[in-house]
């Protein structure tokens, strides 16, 4: 209970310093933060529920008017903005990502949990994300979805790599993976 | 850790936070239900009139807030002059100022406790699901004490970096944070497990 209530923060802080942390933007100029690699990598460690937890932990804070997001962006005006849709699918990206890492035995860990990022990160992510883009701002479905495209590379690099670091904490920390405990 | 609610005093910080929310959802549905240019400036500039209460500092930091919106403002701008609809995106950019405007107004008006508490009353019927409301204020007491030790950490594995490499830090120091900050909850957990658990003195331990 202890273990899992300070796991759940932690990674909550975690997605925050990934965000606030300018050193590791992954590419300079384009704001391509590691904000949405952190909410990929608590799906991937925690696993599905708690993971999911940690993302709306974080998602609640950042409502309730802590500057959290990248940029030190925060407050409830994200929430109708036309970004408001990436920002509500967050929690659920990551408990898709952890559910794949979770039930997806059969492969390695660094692979369950690159696929898991990929479908969490993008495929369940994006759906809020177009449908608040098209409802904020007036776009139709067609035209949000082809305006969402520039984030698709960066994702998916960010799933890549969020396989590759899950696999390196496995390692480093089994007992701390909890999407991979027996 | 700063919080975004302002420190220069108006009217609004002595409404309850609880109203102000209310309030808050209102206008947004007004606003996203009405249509026609005239009215969405309307809203728009009753929005700045609130803000002006506050004071000429006050409106600039409000508009400094409203800058995030500039890229999709841009977007709606350059595909409504495309398909030659302007008036339709000055209306939309009217309308998102207005919403995004007022919710930012209640951010910057509302203390965090008081914010934190209307969360925790509005999340009392969870209560049946298990979500136990002193578990909910310790984690997110953890939160807001943790990121500043992150943040300071990232910066320090960055230091440590470019000790050794000219190249740029990037993603490579992702895995040593994420590290620190499973072996900050691992001891963590221990230090509350110590004092006697979530559960405290309620003495099922």
């Amino acid at each position: 209970m202890e273990r899992d209530l300070a796991l759940v923060a932690l990674f909550a802080a975690l997605i925050a310093a990934l965000g606030l942390v300018p050193q590791i933007a992954l590419a300079s100029g384009v704001p391509i933060t590691a904000q949405s690699l952190g909410v990929m990598l608590a799906g991937t460690v925690l696993g599905s529920k708690r993971g999911g937890l940690a993302v709306l932990l974080f998602v609640v804070l950042v409502a309730l008017g802590l500057p959290l997001l990248s940029g030190g962006r925060g407050g409830l005006g994200l929430f109708v903005s036309p970004s408001a849709g990436f920002l509500i699918g967050f929690p659920l990206a990551a408990y898709a990502a952890g559910l794949v890492t979770e039930r997806w035995r059969t492969a390695s860990v660094g692979v369950a949990a690159a696929a898991g990022a990929a479908l969490g990160g993008i495929v369940v992510l994006y759906i809020p994300g177009i449908a608040g883009m098209s409802l904020a701002a007036g776009f139709t479905v067609p035209e949000a979805a082809v305006l969402s495209v520039v984030y698709l590379p960066g994702d998916l690099i960010k799933a890549v790599l969020a396989g590759l670091l899950t696999a390196s904490l496995a390692k480093a920390r089994p007992a701390s993976v909890l999407s991979r405990q027996p | 850790m700063i919080s975004l609610a302002s420190p220069v005093r108006t009217p609004f910080h002595a409404i309850p936070a609880g109203l102000k929310l209310g309030a808050l959802c209102v206008f947004t549905i007004v606003v996203f239900s009405i249509d026609g240019a005239a009215v969405a400036a309307g809203l728009a500039l009753l929005v700045l009139a609130l803000y002006s209460i506050g004071g000429a500092g006050f409106v600039r930091t409000g508009l400094r807030r409203l800058l995030v919106l500039w890229p999709f403002i841009a977007v709606i701008a350059v595909w409504h002059a495309a398909t030659g609809e302007l008036p339709r995106g000055f209306t939309l950019c009217a309308k998102l100022a207005a919403a995004v405007g007022l919710a930012n107004l209640v951010t910057m008006t509302t203390r965090l406790d008081d914010m934190v508490s209307v969360f925790c009353w509005l999340a009392r019927p969870l209560r049946r699901l298990g979500l136990d409301d002193r578990s909910l204020g310790l984690a997110i007491a953890l939160v807001i004490r943790f990121v500043p030790v992150l943040v300071a950490k990232g910066f320090e594995i960055s230091e440590a970096w470019r000790s050794r490499s000219t190249r740029r830090p990037g993603w490579r120091i992702v895995a040593p944070l994420a590290l620190a900050a499973v072996d900050d909850a691992e001891h963590v957990a221990e230090a509350i497990r110590a004092r006697g658990g979530v559960e405290g003195r309620r003495g099922s331990r």
